[in-house]
């Protein structure tokens, strides 16, 4: 497989094996949520917008929610060869983008979502071995397949691996 | 309603009201400059949540957006956008001060009044237009990726559809210093109450 690079948009997901990179760009009160097999080097990459699926008048997107959206991830990935038991995950995003003069429950959807993607992958016994979440910045991330690298950048705060 | 059916008559009072609102506020903006300040024909966008983020080239493209919750009859929200150097025309033409790398926190409070005075008058040519009460919440400033602040009003969004709605207005003043757009999002339950006060028969079809 070539060193491809692919690009996740909002509510959206991509999956990938070594060398090939996921990315998504601009990353505010969303939760990036990667999740990997370390032996296969399969990896995959979900942007999800809101927390949890029920509730919700119009839910036909299912990578909108963190619960819906790893669910599918992890059956993309299982398609290519992924073994269920092995994935680790690193989880970036939830920043509060705006200030919280503005009195509504809009404004601390990063916090819920982060939450929310904690709960779901912890209910699913994936191990979150790395994760740069809250603030009130926006992330670009990349993660590397080929070593489980995942960049994070920032404007104004710098660049990490985590 | 969902957004999927809306037809080209429903479209066109939208972009209507986008004109009008558009309008008042750019006109709101000229009188601060004291400058001439030219809009576009505003332009009704439906998009997929993973467009939304390019709406400014590339999602990692550095923004001024002031947003504002939208209370009262009609809900939903308000982001007025600029690039770096339009944010920086503008304070330099308002405040004659000269911006110096990043945005002190007296001019990012001024870019937030600009807003303020705009999105105020946005708002309230369209309630006398249509009757209804429409308010604005305090302004709210990010400079940030586009991405990651286009991000707060989609996720509103998502909570109703999986498409989202945005009426932009592009304008630019005289010499193209300042540029910026200027969007509507209104909540898609909004809608037939909007269309129905302008007597605009809303069937479902």
């Amino acid at each position: 497989m070539e060193n491809k690079i692919y690009r996740v948009g909002m509510a959206d997901a991509k999956v990938t094996q070594s060398p090939g990179i996921l990315t998504t760009i601009g990353l505010g009160s969303c939760v990036g949520i990667v999740l990997y097999d370390p032996l296969t080097k399969i990896a995959g990459l979900v942007h999800i917008m809101l927390p949890y699926s029920n509730k919700i008048s119009d839910n036909s997107n299912k990578l909108k929610f963190a619960d819906t959206g790893i669910q599918i991830l992890i059956e993309e990935m299982v398609k290519i060869g992924a073994n269920p038991k092995r994935l680790v995950s690193k989880i970036a995003g939830g920043a509060q983008m705006f200030s919280s003069k503005i009195n509504s429950d809009i404004m601390n959807i990063g916090e819920r979502n982060a939450i929310a993607t904690k709960e779901v992958l912890n209910k699913l016994g994936i191990p979150i071995i790395a994760e740069d979440i809250g603030g009130n910045y926006g992330r670009t991330i990349e993660f590397y397949s080929e070593d489980g690298r995942l960049l994070v950048k920032t404007i104004g705060y710098g660049s990490k691996y985590i | 309603m969902e957004i999927n059916k809306l037809n080209e008559m429903y479209l066109d009072v939208l972009k209507e009201l986008g004109n009008i609102g558009a309008g008042n506020a750019i006109t709101a903006l000229a009188k601060m400059i004291g400058k001439k300040v030219d809009m576009h024909v505003p332009s009704v966008k439906i998009l997929d949540f993973k467009e939304v983020s390019d709406i400014f080239g590339s999602p990692d493209t550095i923004i001024v957006g002031i947003y504002f919750d939208l209370e009262g009859d009609v809900k939903g929200n308000i982001l007025f956008a600029l690039d770096l150097n339009s944010a920086s025309s503008l304070i330099w033409n308002l405040m004659g001060l000269e911006v110096k790398g990043e945005f002190s926190e007296l001019e990012r409070s001024a870019l937030e009044e600009i807003g303020n005075i705009m999105a105020g008058s946005y708002v309230s040519s369209l309630s006398t237009l249509t009757s209804l009460n429409m308010k604005i919440s305090p302004p709210a400033i990010s400079i940030d990726m586009a991405g990651a602040i286009l991000s707060v009003p989609a996720i509103k969004y998502g909570e109703i559809s999986d498409k989202i709605l945005f009426i932009e207005t592009q304008f630019v003043e005289g010499e193209k210093l300042i540029k910026g757009d200027f969007f509507l999002i209104p909540d898609i339950n909004s809608f037939d109450l909007i269309l129905k006060t302008l007597g605009v028969e809303v069937d479902g079809k």
